[in-house]
């Protein structure tokens, strides 16, 4: 969707700030919000691509003006909701109101280790055969949806070449949407800078980007 | 962490006391067991975290056929150390050269190698970074302090799928000899995502 999240080539805001010596949180809400989100996750109750969708449907200006850990909260609040783990109500009084929901795991304390050793492998085996090859020219499709989508809008419609073939791996779009995994071909593409931005563009510049075959088109 | 205010609870902010209305809910309910959440905490806090990408930034330095590995298979690689899982299943290394300068971003969202590097900072989350870094690279890097050479290429890699990029900088002159443990901690995080050179080696002997 093109939401704020999509920032790639936005302009207007302000210099980068790089705090020497920054701790992984500022706050100690912040260590509750970031435990909680991957606690639920591991309820398996939705998908990483489902959880990037909450975050990025909220309202832009609630996007962009809310901190990385608020903006984790509340999509989290959103998945919950849209889930049916809790209910409006109980999120309003922060206590249950009800009986809970079943879900396939709850973490314990001595599970946690195993669990991010494994991580969650987004590659799923080959059924068909790849329809591009390293060296291949690719054009990026023009499009729009209005649900997730990993093609970046600045770079829709432009034409790069296939850099590397990663292999079939689960497909965003469909995955976020509940539709299913949808394995497909995952490549590397690059792009020059001019055919991105333009004759502004740094002549010295490539982008390197992952994309799905559904992304592209023969060019 | 940031345990050094206690807090009268009058003095809770909104965001404070919406986790905390939170976390008492889906306890409650029964969906989380709060000592996996300390847990949780913990282990990014003390175990998973730039360090890890130092050393294998440090072995690909002295060892060539570890680089070959590195480049060749990245996860493969890295897991030797025994750095495997979230956000690092599909791990790719891409090595600075004098010729081509390689910097990491994720414009959707926050993509990051988390088993080598930890938690991403705050900058590399935020909208000045993921809006810049791909359009206007070597002024970022400008900013930063870091002047490429006009004829270097640059690549940038925007964190799209679930593969994550581990930059190899460039190995500082005047480091011949050194042993990996001494080399590593020259390899600052910055300078895995591209957004920083290796520590000078004179500036490491004054620091020490």
């Amino acid at each position: 969707m093109n939401g704020a999240q999509d920032l790639g080539g936005q302009m207007g805001f302000g210099p980068i700030e790089i705090e020497e010596n920054e701790p992984n949180f500022h706050a100690e809400w912040e260590e509750r919000a970031f435990a909680l989100t991957l606690a639920m996750g591991m309820t398996g109750s939705w998908n990483i691509d489902t959880s990037r969708h909450a975050r990025e449907t909220l309202h832009p200006v609630d996007y962009l003006s809310s901190s990385y850990y608020e903006i984790w909260t509340k999509g989290l609040e959103k998945l919950l909701l849209s889930t049916g783990l809790v209910s409006a109500e109980e999120l309003k009084v922060g206590q249950a109101l009800g009986p809970a929901a079943p879900v396939k795991r709850i973490a314990k304390a001595q599970d946690v280790a195993a669990i991010l050793a494994k991580g969650g492998p987004a590659d799923r085996p080959e059924t068909q055969a790849a329809r591009h090859k390293v060296g291949d020219k690719v054009r990026t499709k023009r499009m729009h949806p209005e649900g997730h989508t990993r093609l970046p809008r600045y770079a829709r419609n432009c034409i790069g070449v296939i850099e590397a073939v990663h292999g079939v791996h689960v497909f965003p779009d469909s995955n976020a949407a509940g539709k299913g995994e949808a394995p497909t071909w995952l490549y590397n593409v690059t792009f020059k800078g001019k055919d991105v931005w333009g004759e502004d563009s740094d002549p010295t510049l490539t982008l390197q980007i992952d994309l799905w075959e559904p992304y592209l088109e023969p060019a | 962490m940031s345990h050094d205010h206690d807090h009268d609870h009058s003095e809770l902010s909104d965001i404070e006391l919406r986790v905390r209305a939170l976390e008492t809910l889906l306890t409650d309910k029964g969906y989380i067991d709060p000592p996996a959440l300390d847990e949780l905490i913990e282990t990014y806090e003390t175990r998973i975290g730039p360090k890890n990408g130092a050393r294998v930034v440090a072995r690909s330095w002295v060892d060539p056929e570890y680089r070959k590995r590195l480049l060749s298979d990245a996860t493969a690689a890295i897991a030797e150390f025994g750095f495997t899982g979230r956000q690092g299943e599909h791990m790719v290394a891409v090595e600075n050269t004098p010729e081509t300068h390689n910097m990491v971003v994720c414009t959707l969202c926050s993509c990051y190698p988390w088993t080598v590097l930890g938690l991403p900072p705050v900058w590399y989350k935020s909208a000045p970074y993921r809006s810049r870094a791909v359009r206007d690279p070597r002024g970022v890097l400008a900013e930063l302090g870091i002047i490429l050479p006009e004829e270097t290429q640059i690549k940038v890699w925007d964190s799209t799928a679930e593969v994550r990029y581990l930059v190899i900088p460039m190995r500082p002159v005047g480091t011949e000899g050194w042993s990996e443990d001494k080399l590593a901690e020259l390899v600052v995080r910055d300078s895995m995502i591209g957004t920083a050179l290796a520590l000078d080696p004179a500036k490491l002997e004054t620091a020490a």
